[in-house]
């Protein structure tokens, strides 16, 4: 795997591809930069989900626990005036993994549905906590970020490069993973733990790190939405549906590949952008009209659509 | 003090018994399909809505709404199994979890738009007395709906272990390939196991229709519940969700004493993750049923 160099067309390919994205917010409007960078932040997301639930097959539910740990982590901070803006995804990418390893050595020993509801319970307690502990979340009434730029364009363009930089670092970062030793074990590792274990691959610390890794990102991810965003409350950043959001993202492009995320998580936004605008009273219900036919009839992803369309077109 | 214990020892007891009811349904499904149903906090809910309404329009009384709400949830549940769910049964935990979630989505939004999220609740023309018992308080409405629900409860007993059909969802859980063998219809018994979940979700939802307040945004809530109860019992048996239910239901009403109502689901939760963490099986769950 690791030994096969990546092409030199993908890598111009990606290279003028984040040439563009970093152009772009000249040729756009506010809202449409805005648009973007919510895009970024899915897909950051849904590689952070793809590490954990795609390549190692633990179906992870706790993408919103390590958002809103992130955010808050971040808001707390800023609020303070203790650090400066740059350093706040950082901070809250170590949170979420300090409290991704502490947590994931326990509930990494279930299988299944068990490690599935473990994991969203860390979202459900973290949330709890945010409420209650007023005195350092200030509970329901939120945290309030002011803007740090004059301009809207500015902090459009501020926060557009920030969600940038982080989500070419996921990128980075599943590349990497896909192309180690810790990507073949993390696949072996999904296919038959046991087997895994057997052919001696430490299954514990592999899924350990891929849960820490996996959880870094949603926690950037949530420092620079709280700042972008300028007010985080507990039930609006430990949002279940973050928690499912990134899986079905996954889900949609392809899970255990390295583009999948990233189409996934267009196809939603472009969704969501339409049934938002026009459906108001119904965008749950359209989400889970989209869930279901998804998991229905594409199962394996738009990815895998294309490949096998590809392989029959070969065939004749 | 030591009436302030035993209230809430009875608290507790008289929640134990309808949360027993709670996850009766919800065991089921998780033990027998392996499908976790991300519905059946809605589906509560959407009994509690339709013992409401039959008590609004029909004057019913809620207490036997669960004649014919049962009747009414099986057909949703078997429908919803046969049509959709029958198709993702064995496939990974990811594939159901997400389908059920989307599935409830859908009935919550439909909930939401149909009742509106404003707050309803039962209110008798003559309410009922609370009963005083050697200094505890036991209001009336809340024993008979626990009696009831007990009694639904040990109904479900019964309809496992004596019925044709009971024996049957029994033989697919412990084996489906044998069962397959012995010449059951297993895609007919999973819709029956799913209607039989719906139908004591909504039973159990038009029960506590006369205790608690009923609006679509409750339906987290009671699933959380059920899942708890599930964890702490432990899956593939009966006297695991009794167990569950009570044990439940009584470390809320005792631990709210220490830490405040406000922290009662948050107490549920940490309970569920020290399960997790020590013993994910339960207290009475077998291995080998995840």
């Amino acid at each position: 795997m690791g030994s096969r160099s990546i092409p030199s067309w993908a890598f111009l390919l990606a290279l003028m591809t984040i040439a563009c994205l970093a152009a772009l917010p000249f040729a756009l409007e506010n809202y449409a930069i805005r648009l973007a960078t919510m895009m970024l932040m899915y897909g950051v997301l849904a590689w952070g989900w793809n590490i954990i639930g795609g390549y190692c097959g633990y179906p992870s539910f706790g993408t919103a626990a390590f958002f809103g740990l992130g955010a808050y982590t971040g808001a707390i901070l800023l609020s303070q005036k203790l650090i400066p803006f740059w350093l706040s995804p950082v901070l809250g990418a170590l949170a979420c993994m300090l409290l991704a390893i502490i947590i994931g050595l326990p509930i990494l020993r279930l299988r299944g549905h068990y490690f599935a509801v473990a994991s969203l319970g860390i979202g459900e307690v973290l949330r709890h906590v945010a409420t209650s502990w007023t005195d350092l979340t200030r509970g329901g009434m939120g945290i309030n970020l002011p803007p740090m730029l004059g301009s809207l364009a500015g902090e459009a363009r501020l926060f557009y490069y920030a969600m940038l930089i982080l989500a070419v670092a996921s990128f980075g970062a599943t590349v990497l993973v896909a192309r180690s030793r810790l990507g073949v074990g993390l696949r072996c590792i999904r296919q038959n733990e046991q087997a895994a274990n057997m052919i001696g691959i430490d299954a514990t610390r592999a899924k350990v790190t891929a849960f820490a890794l996996s959880a870094t990102m949603p926690g950037a991810a949530g420092a620079i939405y709280a700042s972008w965003i300028g007010y985080i409350d507990p039930s609006d950043v430990f949002d279940i549906l973050i928690a499912i959001k990134a899986p079905i993202m996954v889900l949609l492009g392809g899970a255990s590949t390295i583009l999948g995320p990233l189409l996934g998580a267009v196809a939603y936004l472009v969704f969501e952008e339409l049934v938002w605008s026009n459906l108001l009273q119904f965008h749950n219900a359209m989400l889970g009209i989209i869930v279901v036919v998804l998991v229905l009839f594409m199962p394996n992803g738009a990815i895998d659509l294309l490949r096998r369309r590809a392989r029959m077109e070969a065939a004749r | 003090m030591l009436s302030l214990i035993l209230q809430n020892l009875v608290n507790g007891l008289l929640l134990g018994g309808l949360y027993v009811c709670i996850a009766i349904g919800f065991s089921l499904v998780w033990g027998v399909l392996s499908i976790i149903n991300m519905m059946h906090g809605s589906m509560i809910v959407l009994g509690s809505y339709l013992a409401y309404y039959a008590f609004v329009f029909l004057g019913l009384s809620p207490f036997v709404a669960p004649l014919f709400v049962m009747p009414l949830m099986f057909a949703l549940g078997y429908g919803l199994q046969s049509g959709i769910l029958n198709r993702v049964v064995g496939k990974p935990i990811l594939m159901t979890l997400t389908l059920t979630f989307g599935l409830d989505l859908i009935l919550n939004n439909l909930m939401l738009a149909g009742f509106t999220a404003d707050f309803r609740q039962v209110v008798f023309k003559s309410p009922f007395d609370a009963l005083e018992i050697f200094q505890l308080i036991i209001p009336q409405e809340r024993l008979y709906a626990t009696i009831l629900a007990l009694l639904l409860t040990f109904l479900f007993y019964l309809l496992l272990n004596k019925s044709r059909i009971g024996r049957a969802i029994v033989a697919v859980r412990s084996d489906r390939d044998s069962a397959v063998l012995m010449g059951i219809n297993v895609a007919k018994i999973y819709a029956i196991t799913f209607g039989v979940g719906a139908a004591f979700a909504g039973a159990a939802g038009a029960l506590m229709s006369v205790i608690l307040p009923i609006s679509p945004v409750e339906s987290a809530s009671y699933l959380g519940k059920a899942f708890v109860i599930c964890v702490l019992g432990g899956l593939g048996n009966f006297i695991g969700v009794v167990f569950g239910g009570f044990a439940l239901g009584l470390i809320e009403s005792l631990g709210v004493m220490v830490t405040g109502p406000e922290h009662s689901v948050l107490i549920g939760f940490v309970v569920l993750m020290a399960v997790l963490a020590i013993k994910p099986t339960g207290i009475a769950g077998k291995r080998g049923f995840e």
